[in-house]
């Protein structure tokens, strides 16, 4: 069934939109990522147009991160505390990332930059929990299927002053590690257009030490913000966000949520972790691989400034 | 008889008043709604004499041309190892729908001064003065290339039929993926590549119903259209985590 979209102006499958949403929906829910990462490169290849795909696609999330993040609150595996922290971080680093992107647009590089941004952090961090995440079965398995509770090094992290108490997590650490990463990654969301739950998610993990279970729902809690924020920057300056596409993605993305957080609960943590490895690693090598092969077509249609 | 050649060739000098055209559109108006899958439109018309067909082929030529709007055509150029887009080339004004149909092969029904003073071929409908670039052209062509492959620019020779040098119709289909608008429909009569009678009609392409709303709706009141839609977004997530602990339970 075709439907017209009437921002992006363009008339696309009804069905595959609903589907395209609700397996994006599954690996978030699984994942406690927003799926932008998978969905706006998606989105770009049935032919939306850019700008209304990484409005839209803000949209989506803030639906299918709620929905996920409910099943997370049930099970109390959200620490708001925690969450509050990154949060101001996240907004502060959105609203600088949207100045750079400005910026880079003047410039007129910023597809490359985008997508240069994506090759790089997609393979560092799909790359390292890789690794990481083999080890730990590796260990696990050599140990009889217990992993000993490895304690946190205590390093150059726990000599930062203004340090407080995370009880969700376990944690009793300096404030400004996780302000720090939740303004990096701010920054980069609002650049790469994504929620940016799979670098927050690692973050979380490896350097601020999170157990894995809390991680999920307190990135989703704060990813539903940082994404919110963008839809109503893109909403009032650009007129990007397409309703009828954000309705249709995100039918199909919160009950794939609910699914997804279903799965979850049964994985082990180890094994979620190297299914997003895997996940972010091939989504990185199409990338990649689209920067180093001759294209099939050598020019590009964008919308002109005029004269 | 000899008189009435005279009468043929001054007619001729003022060949606006010999041959006219006189046309319809099945449609003066296409309403994009939700489920809008493109449409087709018939054109059809008939030539209007006030003295015997004088010599020489007669044509028509059909166009339909959707809002011009600017186009930047980038090209990727290998630059350390990795595909980046280098040199841009600003198109001042490109239609954003452009078919052209014609009785016959495209160089047989008109002549090259004609189509640039009428800018009737794809290539004279696309507005690209002051190209910077040396070779400019390639990036003109690209634009019609992947335009064309979308359907949005269309060259039909021999699409349009002619009766009796006097009733033309044609069919152009339109896409699904169109600008709103109004598109600009020409009928050229030609007799041996000149151009001797123009009609012109303009086609309203409009949003309507549910479409026209948000569309509206996004432009007019920008902040109440992102709240509905955050509103949208957290009713839809709380709905489905509602429904799927109720069917747990």
């Amino acid at each position: 069934m075709q439907i017209y979209l009437p921002i992006a102006e363009v008339s696309v499958n009804a069905f595959l939109l609903l589907g395209l949403g609700g397996l994006v929906g599954i690996l978030s829910g699984m994942f406690g990522v927003g799926g932008g990462f998978l969905m706006t490169p998606l989105l770009f290849f049935i032919g939306i147009p850019p700008a209304v795909a990484v409005a839209t696609e803000a949209n989506q999330i803030v639906a299918s991160s709620f929905s996920g993040v409910l099943a997370h609150f049930k099970r109390k595996t959200v620490d708001l505390k925690m969450g509050g922290v990154l949060l101001i971080g996240g907004l502060v680093g959105a609203a600088i990332g949207v100045q750079v992107f400005a910026a880079l647009t003047a410039i007129g590089q910023v597809d490359l930059l985008v997508r240069l941004c994506y090759v790089v952090f997609l393979g560092i961090i799909g790359g390292l929990m890789f690794i990481e995440s083999l080890n730990a079965i590796r260990r696990a398995r050599s140990a009889g299927g217990v992993v000993p509770p490895k304690r946190r090094q205590r390093g150059w992290i726990d000599a930062l002053p203004f340090k407080m108490r995370f009880r969700t997590s376990g944690l009793y650490i300096s404030v400004i590690p996780p302000l720090i990463v939740g303004l990096f990654v701010g920054v980069l969301a609002a650049i790469m257009g994504v929620g940016g739950g799979f670098i927050m998610v690692p973050a979380m993990i490896y350097l601020l030490g999170m157990p894995t279970k809390v991680v999920v729902g307190t990135s989703l809690f704060q990813i539903i913000f940082v994404t919110g924020f963008a839809t109503l920057m893109h909403a009032t300056t650009n007129f990007t966000v397409d309703m009828v596409l954000a309705v249709l993605l995100l039918v199909g993305g919160v009950v794939g949520a609910q699914i997804g957080a279903r799965i979850g609960t049964r994985l082990k943590a180890e094994q979620l972790r190297i299914l997003l490895a895997i996940m972010v690693l091939a989504v990185c090598g199409k990338l990649a691989f689209d920067l180093l092969v001759m294209p099939s077509e050598l020019y590009s249609l964008g919308a002109g400034a005029g004269h | 008889m000899r008189a009435l050649l005279i009468a043929a060739t001054l007619f001729l000098g003022l060949p606006a008043l010999a041959e006219t055209v006189v046309a319809g559109l099945s449609r003066d108006a296409i309403n994009i709604t939700a489920n809008f899958e493109g449409s087709e439109i018939l054109i059809f018309g008939a030539v209007s004499r006030d003295a015997p067909a004088p010599d020489g082929d007669l044509e028509v030529i059909i166009t339909v041309e959707g809002p011009s709007l600017p186009v930047a055509v980038r090209r990727k150029d290998r630059r350390f190892g990795i595909w980046v887009n280098t040199d841009v080339v600003e198109v001042d004004a490109a239609p954003s729908f452009y078919a052209v149909a014609t009785t016959s092969a495209f160089d047989e029904v008109i002549t090259q001064t004609e189509d640039l003073r009428h800018q009737v071929s794809i290539p004279n409908a696309i507005r690209a003065v002051g190209i910077g670039v040396e070779d400019g052209e390639s990036f003109t062509s690209a634009l019609i290339r992947i335009r064309e492959r979308g359907d949005l620019y269309q060259t039909i020779e021999g699409g349009v039929t002619l009766r009796n040098e006097t009733l033309f119709d044609t069919s152009i289909q339109l896409p699904a993926n169109l600008v709103e608008g109004d598109y600009r429909t020409r009928i050229f009569l030609t007799r041996g590549g000149n151009v001797i009678d123009v009609y012109e009609q303009d086609i309203a392409v409009r949003k309507v119903g549910l479409e026209r709303f948000i569309y509206n709706l996004a432009h007019d009141r920008p902040l109440v259209y992102g709240i509905l839609s955050l509103v949208i977004a957290i009713a839809a997530g709380w709905l489905a985590s509602a429904v799927f602990r109720y069917i747990r339970t």
